[in-house]
């Protein structure tokens, strides 16, 4: 501020928000202007330091925030208007709340007193949003509004991050209406305050039990990305040589080309990973949450393992798996003791029992090893697709996935050597991610290379978004893996349903190219493998617009592994032809 | 198992939705729910009954605390608690059953608190299990209405949920 403190300055409601991020350090915030938030958009314009991106629909509004939010560890943040504006992003905020990505959204609403009267474009916001969000809060006095956002921010970004809402009433920003304008610099809170480091005891009983363990793996998740303890993970488990298995919400969290990653887990996890998770007799599980998509039959789920939970949110422990030694905590820092601890520990990992382990993780790796078919070199194979897009982008670009069959490639085939490249709706499974997502991690990164890989499916679900990327010269890569199938659902329909394709065909679909080019991007079709690579570094080479890379790929091809239904982690599908 | 959690939450609008939905959210059940400002006026106490296995209610108590307006709760069934519930009942008393009802009320040092020429009103409180019981021992009776508050509950001793 510029004004002594004991003078401060006056601004309307819809000014103080404003600036209120400006002060809280926000770039850019994604939205779209209707009736209720028309006081909030002229403040917008009488300012240049928060710039504001006009979208096309407010979901795609909700997902660049997210996106921006998973690739900075910053919260995003969206506005929109009441009643629809509202209800359209529902569903990002949703996307947010599963993979607790923090975010701040901004929602306008009808005339204080209107609210409840079923007045135009009312909705209950704060209703609909709540089992949604960390928090919401309603602003029912125009002085609260710097706090409101203060306490939004330090909501969404601190303990298990997640997205919050702030439903705002016309009223509360009337542009004659001034108030003294402070923005709080903490915010304390006697009902919430997040655990800031780990139980010590907890953690001594940890390294205890894992340095005791003979076939030990660490299975770590999203919260390893979101806690920035990448670092400390990777130092942990080179320092122990014990395997390390990623979460799809995980990925890059640990280096996905080093010899100690044995892939992803779960119901589309690598052989050997899913098959040293059910072998291990010790599980350290760090900022993961045992999800279905993960366990499958939590009844079979690693009999032998002793568990080791790590996690910020206590729920997350025990919930689906009994936990044997729970530690609540954010990652890092006691990541940090327990390598203290090994340090001062007497105990050491026996080497033998290791090196058995890693001759059998090596086994399986040899078994399986993420191999699909090649003997066919007219069909284009999605996973060769992804394969290539990683070696011509070195591993380095931001991977933004929508979600299907593509988004399983994606995860398998390319190798994350960083954390928050991977970009990709997890939990909920959103469908239209993809685009609105490389968007928002574009215009924060405009040198990176930021990829959409998506499919015909999916990228039509915000392709409106083509129009928002011209506006801002965002020079996004998607790339379309186009089989002319809901692939999964396709392939779900060939495994459970005798091959009967309800609906999962997609007829009349757009010349993608052409369509592309109409809003004034560059469209490259790629038909055959032989051309694969070399467009696809035509591609990565253009830097000033969006390029639309259709990529007509075999409409046969299925995502293995793939996990038996109410199987143990070990009991999969290797191939059309051969199961565990 | 039948648990008594007491919650102290922020006096504020939303907060009790967002326990109520908690619940309906997750699928837990809630048998009584009873929700009063405290001598604190920023707070406001909800007690609430409900049954599930060791860790189904694990998770709610986790769940609970994670709502961001809860400051603090406590299962009272973990200790030696004190629960109260208050029921007002209508009842016909005409003929016969008018000394009949008196009777069963005196028993269960229930008091009358409205009378008619054909109706008594009795308040009774005690745990659920005596309000329980006195309900059927009126089972002779004709009742009109029934008005339960759920249970209140506080922990003996020293132990106390406060700030």
């Amino acid at each position: 501020m510029t004004q002594p403190a004991s003078e401060p300055e006056m601004l309307s409601g819809g000014e103080m928000l404003i600036r209120s991020l400006k002060d809280q350090g926000v770039e850019y915030i994604y939205g779209y202007p209707g009736g209720a938030v028309l006081h909030i958009y002229d403040a917008i314009h009488k300012q240049s330091d928060v710039k504001h991106i006009l979208v096309r629909h407010e979901q795609a509004a909700t997902h660049m925030a997210d996106a921006y939010a998973r690739a900075s560890g910053k919260a995003g943040v969206v506005l929109v208007t009441s009643g629809p504006g509202a209800t359209n992003a529902i569903t990002g905020i949703a996307t947010a709340y599963m993979d607790s990505i923090p975010m701040v959204v901004i929602t306008g609403q009808v005339m204080s007193h209107l609210i409840g009267d079923d007045a135009f474009q009312e909705t209950d916001m704060m209703g609909l949003s709540r089992p949604i969000v960390k928090h919401n809060m309603s602003i029912r006095d125009p002085n609260d509004i710097p706090s409101a956002v203060k306490k939004a921010f330090y909501i969404a970004e601190s303990g298990r991050p997640g997205p919050v809402v702030i439903d705002i009433p016309k009223d509360m920003t009337m542009p004659n209406e001034k108030y003294p304008y402070e923005y709080p610099d903490r915010i304390k809170m006697r009902s919430y305050n997040p655990v800031k480091k780990g139980h010590s005891g907890q953690i001594r009983k940890a390294v205890n039990m894992l340095l005791q363990a003979k076939r030990p793996i660490i299975y770590s998740g999203g919260g390893v990305i979101l806690g920035k303890a990448s670092k400390e993970l990777t130092q942990l488990a080179q320092q122990l040589n014990v395997p390390v298995t990623n979460t799809l919400m995980g990925l890059g969290a640990y280096p996905g080309t080093d010899r100690q990653f044995v892939g992803m887990l779960g119901m589309h996890g690598s052989y050997e990973a899913n098959m040293t998770m059910h072998n291990a007799d010790c599980v350290l599980a760090i900022g993961a949450r045992f999800d279905d998509r993960v366990t499958n039959n939590t009844g079979k789920f690693c009999p032998e393992a002793n568990i080791i939970h790590i996690d910020i949110d206590p729920a997350s422990i025990s919930k689906t798996i009994q936990a044997d030694i729970p530690i609540v905590g954010p990652v890092k820092p006691v990541l940090k003791e327990m390598l203290e601890q090994i340090e001062q520990s007497k105990l050491k990992m026996d080497q033998d029992a290791l090196n058995l382990w890693w001759e059998q993780i090596d086994e399986w790796r040899q078994r399986h090893g993420g191999r699909y078919r090649t003997d066919d070199s007219e069909r284009m194979k999605p996973q060769h697709v992804i394969e290539t897009l990683c070696k011509v982008t070195k591993g380095n670009a931001y991977v933004c996935s929508d979600v299907g069959q593509h988004q399983m490639f994606a995860a398998q085939y390319y190798k994350f050597n960083h954390p928050n490249r991977w970009i990709n709706s997890g939990g909920l499974g959103t469908m239209g991610f993809g685009l609105p997502a490389a968007m928002g991690v574009q215009l924060s990164y405009p040198d990176a290379d930021v990829v959409c890989v998506t499919g015909e499916g999916s990228i039509q679900m915000n392709i409106q978004e083509l129009s928002t990327c011209r506006q801002y010269g965002l020079p996004v890569k998607i790339l379309c893996l186009n089989n002319g199938y809901l692939g999964m659902v396709r392939q779900w329909q060939d495994m459970n349903y005798e091959s009967r394709y309800s609906h999962s065909y997609m007829d009349s679909l757009p010349d993608f190219c052409a369509l592309a080019e109409s809003y004034g991007h560059m469209g490259i079709r790629i038909e055959h493998p032989d051309e694969l690579e070399g467009k696809l570094e035509e591609a990565m080479a253009v830097t000033d617009k969006v390029v639309f890379i259709d990529v007509l790929v075999d409409p046969e091809e299925h995502v293995y592994p793939m996990q038996v239904p109410n199987g143990a982690m070990s009991d999969m599908f290797l191939s059309k032809t051969e199961r565990t | 198992m039948r648990h008594i959690i007491s919650v102290l939450m922020e006096n504020e609008a939303g907060a009790l939705a967002r326990v109520v939905g908690l619940f309906a959210q997750r699928g837990y059940n809630i048998e009584s729910l009873n929700v009063a400002p405290t001598d604190d006026e920023t707070l406001s106490r909800l007690t609430l009954v409900t049954k599930g296995e060791d860790r189904v209610i694990e998770q709610i108590t986790k769940h609970l605390n994670k709502l961001i307006e809860v400051v603090k709760l406590v299962d009272l069934t973990e200790g030696s608690h004190i629960e109260r519930e208050l029921m007002m009942v209508k009842v016909r008393a005409t003929g016969a059953q008018r000394e009949e009802v008196k009777r069963t009320c005196d028993i269960f040092r229930g008091q009358i608190i409205d009378v008619t020429p054909t109706t008594y009103t009795i308040q009774v409180t005690g745990n659920e299990e005596k309000v329980n019981a006195f309900m059927d021992a009126l089972s002779g009776a004709t009742l009109m209405e029934v008005a339960r508050t759920g249970v209140a509950g506080i922990a003996r001793g020293d132990k106390s949920l406060s700030l």
